[in-house]
């Protein structure tokens, strides 16, 4: 788990500032952006897997039975797997408080 | 290649030391007055003479980011460029040293447009100062051909992992043919160890390199980057001792002639040091008591070692080879000033700019500079700067 | 220490001969410098070389201004510069010329000492073109005993490979011949 960046002094820093922990960008949770959330009708989607294809994001997630369902912690409700979805079973709907 | 005294252009004589040094990549564009430098160098791979990648590109900002890419996987990387073509690579310059990769340049420093220019001085240099590089002068062939060595051996030490500028006055040290000590390949692989980087990128060992900063880390970053660049300076010396017990050449971040004794000092940075020895020695044999300090290592600049060679003088004549326009003078003169401004008892500074765009500085024209020095800091005018042999 | 002033056209080869004459010096353990009129160059342009020989190290970084020797390798140059320029006193003017002493001397008033001799001639002789820095070489050699004609065969051997060296060679050697001063 990365450091609060308010919290590391300049000695902790790895040099040239890099990073070596791996995929430690699991950590920026950015579901907290979304405004719209994707809803999939599960009796009509084919599970073609465009909307997995298209999400600029990787944040649609292949899920054993073979659906496909957004990571909501990392989603960001960009819509653009509703607009890809050849049979239009994604609806973008009001993230509800 | 044996040990051996000969006659060669300085630039071929540092493209044979990159060779010498074994180098892995070389990444350039052509740029005058560096071209006999990547040309040469790019037959010595051809030939098979170098067992190294000539990577050509189609700008300078193209070759910086090829000696990134280079030096970030653990190659012993090689670059060179001039003036414009070090602007047009400059955002990537910057990015060298904050990645801190230890990629060595051979800068054959060439006047900034405008107007356009192809002849030397310091205005290409000074541009990029602040970049966090390692910058070291040298001020004839022998110097620039030790210099490679020293570079990368700065450069690619575990503790320093920075990229080195070895400055040249361009086409006063390019082009010119003179005596080089050329050593042999066996004491260069002595001094020069193989380089194994540490944190390389690699498939096995992911890291991310080039990342992205919020305000909240930046001020952070850059601290880092001082403190590199600080913590260097005593591999340099370390690296100087270490050439000096091989081959008996000795090299200092502030080096001085005739100064011991001297009331007042000429300070000069590149090869204008060689020509001011011959006018300090002509003034000595007239009975003025002046010497000489010369910069070697520019960045980290040496403020204690500075400070020491200017104890006791009444004033310095500092002759730049650039203008910081709008400001108060030439670059170096503004230094020293910055320098000796809590030493009691500094000396006064004299600051002279000469030099632009390659204009000849002859042993007359420093005398010149030097005595009229003098007499304005025996006046208390030592404010500003004077450019030398402007018609006006 | 010597100093030496080459005129010359751009692709004459008049940094060659400064060049070789360094490499030379540089080989018998002196110091020396060679070096261009720094900047862009074309073919057929008037151009100078220089080149420093000195027993100890040459700690000058700026263009000879008061030459020993001035070398002219083009005669046409002439009447666009004048060579004389800066020459010491006691110094040197080597044309390359098929005319006289008297003839030269008709359009031009050099109170110096002046070396001439048909570079052209021998060149096209012996190199089969007129290109004459290396022949003129020999007069330079000849001129100011800096160097002894086999002091630079190596150099030109190297520049030039061994067959075409040794013609350079003789072309220098019957320069060193052939020169006549008028003191």
């Amino acid at each position: 788990m990365a450091k609060p960046m308010n919290k590391i002094a300049w000695q902790e820093l790895e040099v040239g500032a890099a990073v070596s922990e791996v995929g430690n960008a699991r950590e920026y949770k950015t579901g907290t952006w979304r405004s719209l959330r994707p809803v999939v009708n599960k009796n009509q989607c084919i599970r073609c897997g465009v909307c997995w294809l298209f999400c600029p994001d990787t944040s649609i997630v292949h899920s054993p039975e073979g659906h496909f369902e957004a990571d909501l912690e990392y989603c960001k409700g960009c819509g653009i797997c509703a607009r890809e979805c050849p049979v239009g079973c994604i609806t973008m709907v009001a993230e509800e408080e | 290649m044996a040990k051996e005294r000969k006659g060669i252009e300085v630039s071929l004589a540092i493209s044979e030391a990159v060779g010498q040094a074994d180098c892995d990549v070389i990444s350039a564009y052509p740029i005058t007055p560096q071209t006999h430098i990547v040309e040469h160098l790019s037959e010595m791979v051809a030939e098979g003479h170098l067992d190294a990648e000539f990577i050509p590109v189609e700008s300078e900002h193209s070759a910086m980011s090829v000696c990134c890419g280079s030096a970030a996987v653990g190659a012993r990387t090689f670059t060179s460029t001039s003036s414009q073509g070090l602007a047009l690579m400059a955002e990537i310059f910057y990015i060298t040293s904050s990645l801190r990769l230890p990629v060595v340049m051979a800068l054959a420093n060439r006047s900034l447009s405008g107007p356009l220019s192809i002849w030397n001085d310091h205005t290409d240099t000074m541009m990029v100062r602040d970049a966090g590089w390692i910058h070291i002068f040298a001020e004839n062939g022998q110097e620039a051909y030790d210099h490679v060595f020293w570079s990368f051996r700065v450069a690619e030490d575990a503790g320093v992992m920075l990229p080195v500028a070895l400055n040249l006055d361009g086409f006063i040290m390019t082009h010119m043919i003179e005596p080089v000590e050329f050593e042999d390949d066996a004491l260069i692989k002595k001094y020069l160890p193989e380089y194994k980087m540490k944190g390389a990128l690699h498939p096995d060992n992911p890291v991310s390199m080039g990342c992205f900063a919020m305000p909240e880390m930046y001020t952070e970053t850059q601290m880092a980057r001082e403190q590199a660049l600080l913590n260097s300076y005593p591999t340099c010396l370390k690296a100087w001792e270490e050439w000096a017990a091989l081959t008996g050449r000795h090299y200092h971040p502030i080096e001085t002639y005739r100064a011991d004794d001297a009331e007042y000092c000429i300070v000069t940075m590149g090869s204008f040091g060689e020509t001011a020895m011959g006018a300090v020695d002509a003034l000595r044999a007239e009975g003025e008591k002046v010497g000489l300090i010369k910069i070697r290592l520019w960045r980290p600049f040496p403020f204690d070692d500075f400070v020491k060679a200017a104890a006791g003088k009444k004033t310095l004549i500092v002759l730049d080879r650039a203008i910081s326009f709008g400001g108060p003078g030439g670059p170096v003169a503004l230094e020293l000033r910055s320098a000796l401004y809590k030493t009691p008892g500094a000396p006064t500074i004299v600051n002279y700019v000469a030099g632009l765009a390659g204009r000849d500085v002859a042993v007359n024209d420093f005398k010149h500079i030097i005595l009229e020095g003098k007499a304005k800091a025996a006046k208390g005018d030592t404010g500003g700067y004077t450019l030398y042999g402007l018609r006006a | 220490m010597l100093e030496i002033r080459f005129h010359g056209r751009g692709g004459q080869g008049a940094v060659t001969s400064a060049e070789l004459i360094a490499i030379a010096a540089i080989g018998k353990g002196k110091f020396s410098q060679a070096f261009p009129s720094f900047g862009p160059e074309r073919r057929g342009a008037p151009v100078v070389a220089f080149c420093r020989v000195d027993d100890k190290k040459i700690l000058i970084r700026a263009k000879v201004y008061e030459p020993d020797v001035v070398v002219v390798l083009d005669p046409g140059l002439l009447t666009l510069v004048d060579p004389t320029e800066g020459l010491k006193p006691d110094g040197t003017l080597i044309i390359n010329s098929k005319k006289s002493y008297e003839e030269i001397m008709n359009s031009c008033s050099f109170s110096c000492r002046v070396g001439i001799v048909d570079a052209n001639k021998i060149a096209q002789e012996e190199l089969g073109r007129v290109i004459v820095n290396t022949t003129m070489l020999g007069a330079v050699m000849k001129a100011t005993g800096i160097l002894a004609v086999d002091d630079i065969r190596g150099a030109m051997l190297d520049r030039f490979g061994p067959k075409l060296g040794e013609k350079n060679m003789k072309a220098l050697g019957r320069a060193y011949a052939e020169l006549t001063i008028k003191e």
